[in-house]
């Protein structure tokens, strides 16, 4: 792993309704995963005063109310779960997760690569020194982890993208996203449930709905779940979009993550 | 169903950005939902109290410029909370019939209009409306996220002849109430506590963060307050890999002007934070308007907690504090107002009704 990642755990202090409890100073897939594992320890630990908890690429927010807990005492109750999940995990974090026992769905979400839906694949593939064709081949070849949900309700952040597809964010960021879109970037691939501005490279276009308010659990994706892309043709697109929008289809996960 | 008809109160003048705000969503953060909220959940909880809530149901939060509402239903109980606010109650043709100052309810009946006056300090003024509105919850919580278009009343600000769905058709016997003497004023000094990334920042810059004013700039919103000042340098600059952030978080991007993060927060970002507002100062920031001046003074987190604790208990001495409206005067117009009794008002009646 590149150097000095994961260091000894810190708490930060965000004033008295949160505590952040920073694993490194990076985003790497191995502190990512370590991420969720501890979001699913401290979730099941039950802490009194614990409000909810915000997992993100290399920390875990705790928000809490300072009624009913203190920084001290919760403190005193992480440092174990940290410490010993450091201890036990007794691997290296930096290349595998796929051993994390973090409870997940696996998702199979169909995404259509049509040049109309991903008018980036050109310029992704002239940057990576591809052939377009190869773009949503490669993009849709491996799972992916979804480490945190953010920036928009509902919107995945989703490691690892195959190394051959790594390129920065677009220097000039898009003032409109089409809602649906899926993008990539840095070491991640995410999508856009609802119209935003976006500086990611899009390239593909998914007919699912991956924020809905009226469903019971709005956000299709929670993190620790995992996704592989289904590449479906502009009929099969249309098909399930008009679906979707009749409530006659939504997608179901395919299993549990492993 | 009891008889009494739904009842509704209904827009005739939205003001600037009116929205139904409650205590906020929370437990959907990991899901990238903010939690929203009124930015002045005092003054929310201070109106839900005299209108003869709990603390925390939903009202409505005007910003800069009052609304004005009729009343469709038999009756309707509501409050005004605000530093500076107060109601006007118009008859049915609009003609000002008096005045009602903050933290005392009113009782109206069908046709008359409340209009919420507030020409500041505060620039936002909560009203709250007995039994609250029968809108439906958005994960557990009425209130507006205008950016995803959920909660409230479509998911957006209040338009001109909306109707807001009333869970009570008619005000309860409990008669009007008054708070008094309590506090609901605009932030001058906001106390914070140091981090979560006090150590990306020069000494400099923690030393102009408690040591000068800032100006509130016009670019803010229910997102952040946004700052102008001298500028706080970064060591090694403002971008960090995002994490979560907190309520009252004073965020810094590259250009070094702070930025308060308030009720519409995003759930996470990748600006350092140097300090953070406490959750009891947290409020009186929702007071504040472009060109206000604000300062900050650092606590350690104990005292921040040990603030919390206080200001819980205050809220919580509120109801206890309340007391009745007006004398016998007063109760004579509102029995008028509410065809109770008609012609000539018989003394004992009265006096029964006390």
């Amino acid at each position: 792993m590149t150097g000095g990642a994961l260091t000894t755990p810190r708490f930060l202090q965000a004033g008295d309704t949160a505590l952040t409890v920073e694993l490194g100073a990076t985003a790497e897939l191995g502190l990512s995963l370590r991420v969720l594992e501890l979001y699913a320890q401290i979730s099941s630990a039950g802490l009194p005063g614990v409000v909810e908890l915000v997992p993100t690429l290399r920390s875990l927010t705790v928000h809490y109310d300072p009624r009913v807990t203190s920084s001290r005492v919760l403190r005193a109750a992480l440092a174990p779960i940290v410490d010993v999940g450091l201890a036990e995990s007794g691997r290296d974090v930096s290349t595998d997760g796929n051993a994390v026992p973090v409870p997940g769905r696996r998702w199979l979400m169909p995404a259509c690569y049509a040049p109309e839906f991903g008018p980036d694949i050109e310029s992704v593939a002239a940057a990576c020194g591809l052939d377009a064709g190869q773009v949503p081949a490669l993009h849709a070849s491996v799972p992916y982890r979804v480490l945190m949900v953010g920036f928009l309700p509902g919107h995945p952040y989703m490691g690892n993208l195959p190394p051959p597809l790594r390129i920065p964010r677009r220097d000039t960021p898009r003032t409109s996203v089409p809602a649906g879109s899926v993008a990539i970037a840095t070491t991640m691939s995410v999508i856009y449930p609802l119209e935003s501005p976006g500086g990611w490279h899009i390239i593909a276009r998914t007919p699912v709905a991956l924020f809905d308010a009226t469903r019971a659990e709005p956000s299709l994706l929670a993190p620790g779940d995992e996704v592989r892309f289904r590449p479906i043709g502009r009929d099969e697109f249309d098909a399930l979009s008009a679906a979707v929008a009749a409530g006659t289809w939504a997608i179901e996960p395919v299993g549990a993550a492993p | 169903m009891s008889g009494a008809r739904q009842g509704a109160l209904v827009v005739v003048a939205p003001g600037l950005s009116t929205t139904v705000q409650d205590r906020g969503r929370v437990g959907w953060q990991r899901f990238g939902v903010p939690v929203s909220g009124a930015l002045d959940a005092d003054a929310l909880a201070a109106a839900n109290i005299v209108a003869g809530n709990t603390a925390g149901e939903a009202g409505l939060e005007c910003l800069y410029q009052g609304c004005e509402l009729q009343i469709d239903a038999e009756s309707a109980r509501v409050a005004v909370a605000g530093a500076g606010a107060s109601l006007d109650i118009l008859d049915a043709g609009g003609a000002l019939s008096r005045n009602v100052p903050a933290l005392e309810s009113v009782t109206l009946v069908a046709g008359q209009r409340a209009r919420v006056k507030m020409p500041g300090p505060s620039i936002s003024a909560y009203l709250a409306i007995e039994g609250g509105f029968a809108l439906p919850a958005v994960m557990g919580s009425l209130s507006t996220y205008v950016r995803a278009a959920i909660g409230g009343l479509g998911g957006r600000r209040l338009r001109a002849r909306d109707a807001l769905p009333l869970a009570m058709g008619a005000a309860s016997a409990r008669g009007d109430k008054r708070l008094l003497d309590i506090a609901l004023a605009p932030a001058t000094t906001a106390r914070v506590v140091l981090g979560p990334q006090d150590d990306h920042f020069t000494a400099a810059a923690i030393a102009r963060l408690t040591g000068e004013a800032f100006l509130v700039l016009p670019a803010s919103d229910r997102m952040g307050l946004r700052l102008g000042g001298s500028k706080l340098e970064h060591i090694r600059g403002a971008d960090i890999v995002s994490d979560g952030i907190a309520p009252g978080a004073i965020q810094v991007p590259g250009d070094g002007l702070p930025i308060v993060m308030l009720a519409d927060r995003q759930t996470t970002g990748g600006y350092t934070k140097i300090a953070t507002v406490i959750s009891a100062d947290l409020p009186a920031l929702g007071r504040v308007g472009p060109g206000a001046f604000l300062r900050f003074a650092v606590v350690d987190v104990e005292a921040a907690e040990a603030l919390a604790h206080q200001r819980a208990i205050v809220i919580d001495s509120w109801v206890g504090r309340l007391v009745e409206t007006g004398g016998i005067a007063d109760r004579f117009a509102l029995l008028y107002d509410v065809n109770l009794i008609s012609g000539v008002v018989d003394g004992d009646d009265t006096m029964s009704l006390r």
